[in-house]
């Protein structure tokens, strides 16, 4: 335990299951015979996320695996989505709802914080649309397009200078 | 000269009054970004509002005289600010992009062509890069970057060959940094562009804040700054341009307030400055703003310059000194008060995040410079950006945040104490 207990400053968007998940991720690395598979970014601050999944014959998400780059929020919480997702129907993915993701997160996030959260789930659900090796799957990343399929994620980071 | 007498100077500021989440005091470093107002700024606006307020240069009548009296006032006292030879030379636009926008389209569209080319900074803020990619993509001309070196810095002698090799219509830089914190010797390099035939665009957003301006002796063809970093309002910034040259631009944006005359068959334009600022202009902001520039020349430009570098110099330091942080920038002699780092390992968002729990406002993100940190291979920095209120003790928790930040996201051979995790070691 890195932090003093008496640590005025401990965040609480950075509990310890949050960290737990992002030194100790779930099905992190490619997956060999991947069916599917999908990317995604947040422009604004960098975040990356790459995930592959293998659909089986009974309409179940077999395996699904990730790799990314960024800060603790996006990469724990997609360890946390495909550890929950994994096995379950497609149906019952696609109807996992944003609300749904932010509760399985845990902390309360801030607007600005919740895109973070949320890019894991947005890719999550591009990659069921998006077989492995066909004319479907074009590189065109997570980014505008799905700006305005949901009202998750607060004012864009855009204006800084 | 020293550090600005904060106590009091900090008592024109309300906002730096207030705490932030936790309770924490609030420590506002994110003044590259946007800075506070001072009382003098929020009364002035507060007075046209309460008093005198209507449209400019229109009615006849008490109220517009009134306050087309306080615009023009407020033009003059950017004239001076500027050291600018007539007000005709002072446009107010809504800020640094549109100023920059403006000479990209009226100046760009009538002067360069395809195979021209302009020259620019990596370091640019994506204010003086897309206006410009928009241009090529009108025109066909090229644009060009001129690289910083692996100590972040850009001599005379690589501006030089750039300018000698591409011989650009047009060299557009910013007088300062808004990453690096780099402040760069503008009228050295405006001559240097000049004895090349290039036009020069200074943006100075990043300079206007701190530093003495005398657009005459930088003697570029155009300079640009924003309201808003210079303690002044949102929404209105400055497009400083030699008469000749401006005289010679089409109008930009057509509408009313820019016209002489119009008719079923066309229009003809007012004279400067009005040419270039059709429609309503931004009265309030810009009676704001006299008053922000006021409040800072009575201050003292040479002073808030001083009192930066010394604060920029002592977070540039406890910064370097901490273990696995690295400062996106050169040293200390090179730069104003604007600090960007890299901490090994850690996020910039988680960076921000957590010093935000300790009350430190700090940027996050790629500040508006992707080429940049593209070239420099980090995707995002966190930024500490001092200005004339901020204090030693100020600096001294951010620096010891940050070597805080480490300790609490350093891997510590962590296992997930979840569902999956419990089934797999069962």
């Amino acid at each position: 335990m890195p932090i003093p207990q008496d640590d005025p400053n401990d965040q609480d968007i950075y509990q310890e299951h949050v960290l737990d998940h992002y030194e100790d991720p779930y099905n992190r690395g490619p997956l060999a015979g991947a069916t599917h598979a999908h990317d995604g970014k947040n422009p604004l601050c960098g975040d990356k996320i790459h995930v592959d999944l293998r659909l089986d014959e009974n309409g179940r998400v077999a395996e699904a695996w990730f790799e990314g780059d960024g800060c603790v929020i996006s990469q724990a919480s997609a360890s946390m989505l495909l550890e929950e997702i994994e096995g379950k129907t497609i149906e019952e993915v696609e109807k996992f709802s944003a609300e749904e993701m932010l509760k399985l997160f845990g902390p309360q996030l801030t607007p600005n914080r919740q895109k973070c959260c949320l890019l894991s789930w947005k890719v999550l659900k591009g990659a069921l649309h998006r077989p492995v090796g066909t004319e479907a799957d074009p590189s065109n990343t997570e980014e505008d397009e799905t700006e305005s399929q949901t009202s998750f994620g607060g004012p864009s980071l855009g204006e800084e200078q | 000269m020293g550090l600005l007498d904060t106590d009091l100077l900090r008592r024109d500021f309300p906002v730096l009054e207030r705490d932030v989440a936790g309770g924490k005091p609030l420590i506002y470093l994110d003044n590259a970004a946007s800075t506070q107002r001072p009382r003098a700024v929020i009364d002035a606006m507060d007075e046209c509002y309460l008093q005198y307020y209507s449209n400019v240069h229109r009615g006849i009548h008490t109220l517009s005289e009134e306050s087309t009296k306080a615009f023009e006032s407020a033009r003059e006292t950017t004239r001076d600010f500027l050291s600018a030879s007539s007000i005709g030379e002072v446009i107010f636009t809504a800020g640094t992009t549109a100023a920059i926008n403006t000479v990209a389209r009226s100046w760009g569209d009538a002067n360069v062509s395809s195979g021209d080319v302009i020259l620019l900074l990596i370091s640019e803020h994506h204010a003086n890069i897309v206006p410009w990619h928009q241009l090529a993509e009108r025109t066909g001309c090229r644009v060009e970057f001129i690289p910083v070196d692996d100590q972040f810095e850009i001599s005379d002698e690589t501006v030089a060959e750039y300018l000698d090799r591409l011989r650009p219509k047009m060299f557009a830089f910013a007088a300062a940094s808004n990453t690096l914190g780099s402040e760069y010797p503008v009228k050295k390099w405006t001559a240097m562009a000049h004895e090349h035939d290039a036009t020069v665009l200074i943006d100075a957003a990043q300079a206007a804040p701190h530093q003495e301006i005398d657009v005459r002796d930088w003697d570029a063809e155009f300079v640009v700054f924003s309201g808003h970093k210079v303690c002044g309002p949102t929404g209105i910034g400055v497009l400083y341009g030699k008469e000749t040259i401006l005289n010679a631009m089409p109008p930009f944006l057509g509408g009313g307030g820019m016209i002489m005359n119009v008719t079923t068959d066309g229009f003809t334009t007012q004279d400067l400055p009005e040419k270039f600022e059709a429609g309503t202009p931004p009265i309030v902001e810009a009676i704001g703003l006299a008053a922000a520039l006021k409040y800072l020349k009575s201050i003292g430009m040479e002073n808030i310059h001083a009192h930066e570098r010394i604060l920029g110099a002592r977070a540039d330091a406890g910064l370097r000194a901490i273990d696995g942080v690295r400062v996106i920038g050169p040293g200390p002699e090179k730069k104003g008060g604007i600090n960007s780092f890299v901490i090994e390992g850690v996020h910039a968002h988680d960076v921000s995040a957590f010093l935000d729990g300790r009350g430190v406002a700090v940027r996050a993100g790629h500040h508006c410079t992707m080429p940049l940190h593209q070239a420099l291979g980090v995707t995002a920095t966190s930024r500490a950006s001092c200005y004339l209120y901020n204090t030693v003790e100020e600096v001294d928790e951010l620096i010891a945040a940050v070597a805080d930040v480490r300790a609490k996201f350093a891997r510590t051979g962590r296992r997930r104490r979840s569902r999956r995790s419990v089934e797999s070691n069962a």
